[in-house]
């Protein structure tokens, strides 16, 4: 039986440590090679760490949302033979924050003598709600959450009488408590760490450096509405379909041509402004651990279809976390869509360091004076953000005023001046 | 080959099994329960009770002994014999009133009883086999798996010839001279002490430093004393390695070797879950390590399989089984049911004995509580000091804001019925002040109970 000591590998881009979001294994766990035993998270990319080999896991090296250096050691394990670790025996005494097995865990057992069985202390939970057990199944078959009912007894512990109040303070012949809360002034501390933590540093810095100046235009998108519908038709089942998305996405690349500034990343600690040739386009998505921005590259070469494709593919590795660091970063401009929940008006955060931000509102029928009377059109309204140090106010508004026009007259994004 | 259907089948009829059979029965469900062996499982057949049994038998002899020298008692009496024969005929007719109970009760709830082995054929078919063939083949709306655990056999000592589990060692022709316990866990404490009550030479070989290692020193300390004063060799952090011609052959943990005269050899190394046998391979069940996984419903991955009992993980214990037993077979009748037990005592059945409910004072404090604890020693209980037993004390542990029960913890003679009460204290959400202001009855053991709560209080009476 030898040790081996995995570490924190390189994970490139000069990063020095990552960020542990989870463990996949306990101590005292048996691996198998190529099984996962964490993941890490640096920038924007998570990364799965692989067992190298199988084994039974010893210790581990971090706890959730702690830092570990790259090279350093994050996790050892028992492995037949001759392990790695001979040499590095004083890593273990080294580190003061050791993680050993808790008494509940299960008692080791090599193979060739077990421990003896015992019964295992049984732990009681504190965070159950405190009631006697006939208090607990009246409460079940009457579909309440004891953990929401507060105590009038001894120690807060919930009695009869507490469900009889409950109960009768409920409308005649219905058992749901639903809008009698008992007031509950508990407060959950919840860490925040991972993909969390990064939204949170990446919007301070946006905030706190950035003064934007946020613009909000409406767009008559009757024309684009029934050019999408037509183009759709056409596709077979399985085929991608044309959302607004795409559309905005080349008008954007139209826009650009005429203000190629709004499409820069601005190195406020430099001083420099860095304006690229290619439009690389972020496409803020929601997933359920929070929010990505997966980047559609160089939009400038892409046909409305291809650019459909993309835009579902990415927008599907990001919902799965299969999107790669690549996938992840790059981007020179960025949309923003809160899709079917729409809303109105938004105040978009720039992702920085650029300088641009395109947001989307839901798209809605609006009845619209025309020719001298009211007719219904198709209205959405943009909500794009600038970064007033190096966008003057002027040339965002021309910017959107150009989207605008291409996306009221949306032949003109597919014909060249 | 017979083609049954049901409602509900359940698969094992240990404790776990038998309860959700005959539950599922009372409300109405149509019922039917496989098991190969005897009804009443480990349990009643090769476990709890007919262990007991020994064990009663055996003091009963250390106490006949007792008599024939010198003792405190005055009273002077022959030296006793034992016909283990007897004895274990007398323990299989307790054993056998029990599983024809369980069968009376299965009836009466108007189970059916399949008796053969059962295997998953997907997951809404079982079929059921023996030596000779196949039986039935059972269409189920709900399953529950309540297969239970088995010994765990040692690689280089295997259960055979002079190697025994716990099953035959309840069942030997005559007390052997000499018996080594490979493990010094409850099992083989248990049944370690009862032989050596019976005149057998006991040796017990524990990896581990201690006895019992996963209770506290200061709980155990009684019952290594008694070890002692029983004359049980204790060989600790010492593994045996084989075993020829009556002797057994051991290494310690500097690599020392050593021997010990040993005519049987008692493994009790622990059980593990029997997940394997039954056709698990055609279902796509979930585990956890080497248990089945369950949630607070002890609902499996696959819709309508049901898993209880030790199939399911620790503790491994027959009231455990038997509370989720109840509970399934509620939720299969419609009722809303989940886990919400808050303790599950356990108990040694050692000399002295020990229980445990609830927290002990350093996993209380490992929880993050601010904890009060005090020990009543049964020294300075009256009931104790007349029967001539006066080693071991009941501890309580709560907590110190607002003295809610958090464990109680007792070892001495005759402590196991004491945890009904502590149980009853920590489900019902007792204080201190609770158990402190009940009338406890005089003079009884219960009474150490009482006056735990008092000395956590800081007015005891009677220390």
């Amino acid at each position: 039986m030898g040790e081996h000591i995995i570490k924190m590998p390189d994970i490139g881009e000069g990063v020095a440590e990552a960020e542990l979001v989870e463990w996949h294994v306990e101590i005292g766990a048996e691996v198998r090679e190529d099984d996962i035993l964490a993941a890490v998270m640096t920038d924007k990319a998570t990364v799965e760490i692989p067992a190298p080999r199988n084994g039974k896991v010893l210790w581990l090296g971090a706890d959730i949302g702690e830092s570990i250096a790259v090279g350093a050691p994050m996790l050892r394990m028992e492995v037949q033979g001759s392990g790695n670790a001979a040499a590095e025996d004083n890593v273990s005494e080294a580190t003061s924050d050791v993680r050993r097995p808790s008494t509940a865990a299960p008692a080791p057992v090599t193979e060739t003598q077990a421990l003896s069985p015992t019964p295992v202390m049984s732990p009681t939970s504190n965070s159950k709600p405190l009631a006697a057990p006939s208090v607990r199944r009246r409460a079940m078959d009457a579909a309440i959450e004891l953990s929401a009912v507060r105590g009038s007894g001894p120690a807060g512990r919930i009695t009869h009488d507490d469900l009889d109040s409950l109960l009768n303070t409920g409308a005649p012949g219905q058992h749901a408590p639903a809008n009698v809360r008992a007031a509950d002034s508990s407060v959950k501390e919840i860490k925040v760490v991972g993909l969390r933590r990064k939204i949170a540093e990446q919007m301070a810095k946006s905030k706190s450096r950035i003064p934007h100046i946020t613009y909000v235009e409406e767009i008559d998108m009757t024309a684009l509405e029934e050019l999408r519908a037509r183009l759709n038709e056409s596709r077979k089942d399985g085929q991608s379909k044309l959302t607004v998305l795409p559309f905005l996405m080349l008008a954007m690349v139209r826009a650009i041509d005429e203000q190629p500034h709004l499409n820069a990343r601005f190195d406020d600690e430099a001083g420099i402004i860095q304006q690229h040739a290619g439009v690389h386009i972020g496409i803020a998505a929601q997933t359920e651990t929070g929010l990505v921005v997966p980047v559609v590259r160089h939009v400038e070469t892409l046909r409305i279809w291809d650019c459909a494709k993309e835009v579902e593919r990415l927008a599907q590795v990001a919902k799965d976390g299969a999107a790669s660091r690549d996938e992840l970063s790059g981007s020179t401009i960025t949309i923003t869509s809160l899709g079917k929940l729409g809303g109105i008006v938004t105040t978009p955060v720039i992702k920085h360091p650029e300088v641009a931000i395109i947001g989307v509102n839901k798209l809605r029928t609006m009845p619209v004076w025309q020719d001298g009377e009211f007719v219904p059109r198709q209205m959405m309204n943009l909500s794009s953000s600038f970064d007033h140090r190096v966008i003057d106010g002027w040339d965002a508004a021309v910017f959107i005023q150009r989207i605008k026009a291409l996306l009221e007259s949306p032949a003109t994004i597919f014909i060249e001046d | 080959m017979e083609h049954l259907s049901c409602k509900f089948l359940v698969i094992g009829a240990g404790p776990g099994g038998y309860v959700a059979a005959i539950r599922a029965g009372q409300l109405g469900i149509d019922t039917i329960i496989v098991d190969a062996g005897k009804l009443g499982g480990t349990c009643l057949n090769v476990g709890c009770i007919p262990s007991k049994a020994l064990i009663h038998a055996a003091d009963a002899f250390e106490e006949a002994t007792r008599f024939a020298s010198q003792n405190a008692l005055g009273i002077s009496a022959q030296a006793p014999n034992i016909d283990l024969g007897a004895t274990v005929a007398w323990k299989d007719g307790v054993v056998k009133k029990l599983t024809t109970g369980v069968r009376g009760l299965l009836k009466k709830a108007k189970v059916r009883i399949v008796q053969g082995r059962a295997h998953f054929v997907d997951g809404k078919t079982v079929r059921v086999s023996n030596e000779n063939g196949d039986l039935a083949e059972i269409k189920a709306g709900a399953i529950c798996i309540a297969t239970g655990s088995e010994p765990t056999p040692l690689a280089n000592l295997p259960f055979g010839d002079d190697v025994l589990s716990s099953t035959e060692a309840l069942s030997l022709p005559d007390i052997p001279n000499s018996l080594a316990v490979i493990g010094a866990g409850y099992i083989g404490l248990e049944l370690g002490m009862a032989y050596a009550k019976l005149g057998a030479n006991v040796t017990i070989l524990e990896m581990a430093d201690r006895v019992l290692p996963l209770y506290d020193a200061e709980l155990t300390k009684p019952v290594a004393d008694r070890l002692n004063a029983l004359g049980i060799e204790l060989q600790l952090v010492t593994k045996a390695t084989g075993h020829a011609d009556g002797q057994l052959r051991a290494e310690t943990e500097d690599g020392g070797k050593t021997e010990f005269r040993a005519d049987k050899i008692l493994v009790t190394v622990g059980r593990a879950p029997v997940t394997d046998g039954w056709g698990r391979e055609n279902l796509v069940l979930g585990m956890d390590g080497p248990f089945l996984k369950i949630d607070n419903q002890c609902r499996t991955e696959m819709t309508g399989i049901y898993a209880i009992g030790d199939v399911t993980g620790e503790p491994m214990l027959a009231h455990r089984a038997m509370a989720q037993g109840e509970m399934v077979a509620e939720i299969i009748a419609g009722e809303k049911r989940s886990w919400d037990k808050r303790v599950i005592p356990a108990i040694c059945f050692t000399d002295p004995e020990i229980v445990s409910a609830g927290l002990s004072p350093e996993a209380a404090i490992a929880d993050g509580h601010d904890i009060i604890s005090a020990k009543f020693p049964l020294a300075a209980n009256g009931r104790s000091l007349s029967v001539e037993r006066t080693d071991g004390f009941v501890r309580i542990v709560a907590r110190k804001d607002n003295h809610l029960i958090l464990g109680v913890q007792a070892v001495g003679k005759g402590c196991a019925e004491l945890s009904a009460s502590f149980g009853l204290a920590i489900e019902m959400g007792a204080r201190l002040e609770d158990i402190a202001a009940t009338i406890h009855a005089h003079p009884t053991q219960g009474e150490a109970l009482q006056e735990s709560a008092l000395l956590a209080l800081g007015h005891a009476l009677h220390i």
